[in-house]
C-alpha cells in the first residue's frame, strides 16, 4: 500500500515546497475557475462577448478624437487610431485583470470560509480570464492594421514575451491588492484612482518619445511601459523599447511579484477569519 | 509510528472579538501607528486599547483511529465548527498541532461554490473540482451523482431555476461521491426534506462501513448514536468527554436539559432563571422517553410586582419548525403578581411526541410586549420507550403521535 498523504496543521506558515506541489495538485481547479468565469461573464447581456471589442474600440475612438485630432499628440508616425488601439488591447487586459484580481478574494468569501484549497488560485483565475478578451480584441487590431495599411514585421515573434510580462505585472499588483482587500476594504475605493493614475503613467494615449530622456529609466519602473512599447513595436513597428527600460520593468515586476507572493502567503491563513 | 488517522495535540484557536473593527480600516491602522509612535516617544500617555479575545477552542487533544466514525457533539459555541474548520485547513490554529493521514474531504456546507447561472451539469464539475476531485474522476462518477440526486431531467437547466430541494440534493450528491479516506462533515443534513435527510445519513453510514474515517458534527443525537462508533463532547471550547456515543449523548443531554441563566442583578423585568425537564414526580429527567409524560419546568423570577404577566412555552422540532405552543392562558391560569420566584411546569402527555430532537422556547409577556424570550431555553432528545403496547418507532411518518380512537363496524 502506498504511503498515505500526511497533512500537518499547526500555527505556522506552510513550507514553500509544499505550497508549490499543492498548487500543482489543484491545477484542475484553476482550469474550472477560469472556465466558470468565462461561462458566467457575459450571461444575461445582449451583446455578450462583443463587449471584449467594444471597450477598447470605444476608448480608441474617444482617444483618437481628443488626443489624436484635437490635442495633436504625436503617434510615432503610425495612424493615431492604430497607435492607441495597439496600446489599449494590453491596457484593457491589465486594468480588467487588476480590478478582477483585487476583488477576487472578497468576491469568493463563501468559498474561502467553507472549503480549503490554495487561495492563490482565486486571484490567478481572475488574472487569466481576461486574456480571452484580449485575444478577441487583438483580432480587431489586425482589421485596423489592414484598414490603415500598417504592416507587421519580424518583431511580432516577441509579442508573447510582452504578453507574459503583462500577465506577471497584473499578478504582482493583483496579489498585493487582493490580500490587502481582505482586511482593508479601502482597496475598493482606491482602485478607480489607481487605474486612472496608472494609465496616465503608461504610454497608452501618447508615445514614450515625449517623455524627457532623463526620466525614461524611472518611467520604465512601471512595467506596463515596457509592455505597451513592446506591443507597439512588435505589432505596428514603432521604435523598440530601450534595453534600460526593459531591464527596469523586468526587475520591478520580479520584486513586486516576489513581495506579492510573500505578503499573500503570510496573510493567507487568516483570510477565513478576517474576510 | 501511530496508526491514527487524525492526531490532535493541544489545539487552540483564539479569536479577537470584533476582529475587523480595531484595525479594519487603513485610517484606524494609520491612526494606531501614530498613537503607537507617540507612546514610544513619550513613554506614556495614550493607553493601548486591548481588543477582547476569546478562545473558541482550547487545549483539545485526541486521536481518531483509522476507520473510526466520530460524532462531535456540543452546544452552540462549544467549538465544534472551529475544530472542523481547523481540521479542514480553512483556518489555522493559534496553538497546537494536528496531523491527518490520508486524503481529506470536508463538507462544511452543501453546495459551496455552486453558481446560480450555471447548469446542474456544469455545477457538478465546478463543485467537484472545488471539493478536490479531478476532471476524470468527476466524469467517471457523473452518472452516479445525477442518479443519487434524482435530477436527470433538469441537469442542463441553470440551478437558479431549481427548487431548494433539488439544489440541495445535487449539492449533497457531489459531496457524497468524493470518496476521501477521511470525511469531515458538518451539520449539512439540517437541510432538505426528511426523506432526503435519511438518504444522506444512509450515505454517510455507507461511507463509514466502507472502512473510512468520518468526523461528523451533528445535533441529531439519534444519528450520532446510530452511525458513530465513538463520540467527542465539546463544551466551551474544551473536550470534556471522549468515548462511547451513548455515554457522550447522555452526558450532553443531562447538561443541556438544565440551563441556568446568569441574569443581570439590575434586572427588574420578570425572567426565566432556569428551565429543565422533569418527570411525573417532579424529579430531574435526563433521558425522556415518549411513552412517559415529559414535564417542561421553568423557574420564573419576578424581581418586582408585575401583575398581568403571562407565560407560555413552545416546542420546536429539530429543524426549528414549531410543533406546538401552550400557555397558562390556555387553561385559565395566571402568574402571581410577585415579587418572588415561582416554578411552572407544562406536562406533555405520554404518547404525544415521536422519538427525536426538540427545542423548548419559553416566553414571558405583558399585554402585547415580550419581556423575556429564551429561544431555545434548552433542547432535548426524546427516545422511543420500551413499552410493547405502543410500538412507536422512529420511522413513523408525521410530526406527532395522536392517540386516535379506532372503530371497526
Amino acid at each position: 500500500m502506498a504511503d498515505p498523504i500526511v497533512t500537518v496543521i499547526d500555527a505556522g506558515v506552510r513550507m514553500r515546497s509544499a505550497a508549490g506541489r499543492e498548487l500543482w495538485a489543484f491545477r484542475e481547479l484553476l482550469y474550472f475557475l477560469v472556465w466558470r468565469d468565462l461561462k458566467v461573464r457575459y450571461k444575461q447581456t445582449v451583446l455578450g462577448a462583443a463587449w471584449a471589442l467594444i471597450q477598447p474600440f470605444a476608448t480608441m475612438v474617444v482617444f483618437s478624437l481628443f488626443f489624436g485630432r484635437l490635442a495633436g499628440i504625436p503617434s510615432d508616425g503610425v495612424p493615431y487610431p492604430v497607435f492607441s488601439y495597439a496600446a489599449l488591447v494590453p491596457w484593457t487586459y491589465f486594468s480588467t485583470a487588476l480590478a478582477g484580481g483585487a476583488s477576487s478574494l472578497t468576491g469568493s468569501q463563501h468559498l474561502i470560509s467553507k472549503v480549503y484549497f490554495p487561495r492563490l488560485l482565486v486571484p490567478m483565475a481572475a488574472i487569466i480570464t481576461p486574456l480571452v478578451d484580449a485575444v478577441i480584441a487583438l483580432g480587431l487590431l489586425v482589421v485596423l492594421m489592414v484598414w490603415f495599411g500598417v504592416p507587421a514585421g519580424w518583431p511580432l515573434l516577441w509579442l508573447p514575451g510582452f504578453a507574459i510580462l503583462a500577465v506577471l505585472a497584473a499578478t504582482a499588483a493583483g496579489l498585493w491588492l487582493a490580500a490587502l482587500n481582505v482586511k482593508y476594504r479601502d482597496v475598493r475605493y482606491v482602485m478607480p484612482f489607481l487605474l486612472q493614475f496608472w494609465m496616465f503613467a503608461t504610454p497608452v494615449a501618447y508615445p514614450t518619445s515625449i517623455v524627457p530622456e532623463a526620466w525614461r529609466g524611472v518611467y520604465g519602473l512601471n512595467p506596463m511601459v515596457t509592455v505597451i512599447e513592446g506591443f507597439r513595436w512588435s505589432l505596428i513597428g514603432t521604435p523598440a523599447p530601450s534595453v534600460e527600460m526593459v531591464v527596469a520593468s523586468s526587475v520591478s515586476v520580479v520584486l513586486l511579484l516576489a513581495g506579492g507572493v510573500w505578503y499573500f502567503r503570510r496573510m493567507e491563513s487568516s483570510f477565513a477569519d478576517v474576510i | 509510528m501511530s496508526a491514527a488517522a487524525v492526531t490532535v495535540q493541544g489545539l487552540g484557536k483564539q479569536y479577537t472579538l470584533g476582529a475587523a473593527a480595531p484595525e479594519g480600516h487603513l485610517r484606524e491602522r494609520l491612526a494606531g501607528s501614530v498613537l503607537g509612535l507617540a507612546r514610544r516617544l513619550g513613554g506614556r500617555g495614550v493607553p493601548r486599547a486591548v481588543a477582547p479575545t476569546i478562545w473558541a477552542l482550547r487545549d483539545v487533544s485526541f486521536e481518531v483511529a483509522s476507520g473510526e466514525v466520530v460524532g462531535i457533539i456540543g452546544g452552540n459555541g462549544a467549538g465544534k465548527s472551529t475544530l472542523l474548520k481547523i481540521l479542514s485547513r480553512i483556518t489555522s490554529p493559534t496553538e497546537g498541532r494536528a496531523e491527518i493521514r490520508g486524503r481529506v474531504g470536508s463538507l462544511l456546507e452543501v453546495g459551496t461554490g455552486f453558481h446560480p447561472e450555471l447548469t446542474g451539469r456544469e455545477n457538478v464539475f465546478l463543485n467537484g473540482a472545488i471539493l478536490g476531485m479531478g476532471r476524470a474522476e468527476i466524469h467517471r462518477k457523473f452518472d452516479a451523482i445525477v442518479d443519487f440526486a434524482e435530477v436527470e431531467r433538469f441537469i442542463d437547466t441553470p440551478v437558479k431555476y431549481y427548487s431548494s430541494g433539488m439544489y440541495v440534493r445535487l449539492a449533497f450528491a457531489v459531496a457524497a461521491h468524493l470518496e476521501p479516506e477521511i470525511l469531515i462533515v458538518d451539520e449539512v443534513l439540517a437541510v432538505g426534506d426528511a426523506k432526503f435527510q435519511k438518504k444522506c445519513l444512509g450515505k454517510i453510514g455507507e461511507v463509514a462501513q466502507g472502512g473510512r474515517t468520518v468526523l461528523f458534527v451533528s445535533h441529531n443525537m439519534a444519528a450520532v448514536q446510530r452511525l458513530c462508533t465513538t463520540a467527542a463532547l465539546l463544551e466551551k471550547g474544551r473536550l470534556v468527554f471522549r468515548g462511547e456515543p451513548r455515554a457522550a449523548v447522555a452526558r450532553y443531554l443531562s447538561d443541556e436539559g438544565r440551563v441556568r441563566y446568569i441574569a443581570a442583578s439590575a434586572k427588574t423585568e420578570p425572567y426565566v432563571a432556569e428551565a429543565e425537564l422533569v418527570d411525573a414526580q417532579g424529579g430531574p429527567l435526563p433521558r425522556p422517553v415518549i411513552t412517559e409524560p415529559i414535564g417542561l419546568r421553568a423557574t420564573i423570577h419576578l424581581p418586582d410586582a408585575a401583575p398581568g404577566t403571562r407565560f407560555g412555552i413552545g416546542v420546536l422540532m429539530a429543524d426549528g419548525i414549531p410543533l406546538f405552543t401552550s400557555s397558562l392562558d390556555d387553561v385559565g391560569l395566571t402568574l402571581p403578581a410577585g415579587p418572588g420566584t415561582i416554578t411552572v411546569t407544562a406536562v406533555v402527555p405520554a404518547h404525544t411526541l415521536l422519538a427525536g430532537d426538540y427545542h423548548v422556547v419559553t416566553c414571558l409577556w405583558h399585554a402585547r410586549e415580550i419581556v423575556d424570550l429564551q429561544e431555545p431555553a434548552f433542547s432535548f432528545s426524546a427516545a422511543t420507550g420500551d413499552s410493547a403496547l405502543y410500538r412507536i418507532d422512529a420511522e413513523r411518518k408525521g410530526a406527532v403521535h395522536v392517540n386516535c380512537r379506532w372503530e371497526i363496524a
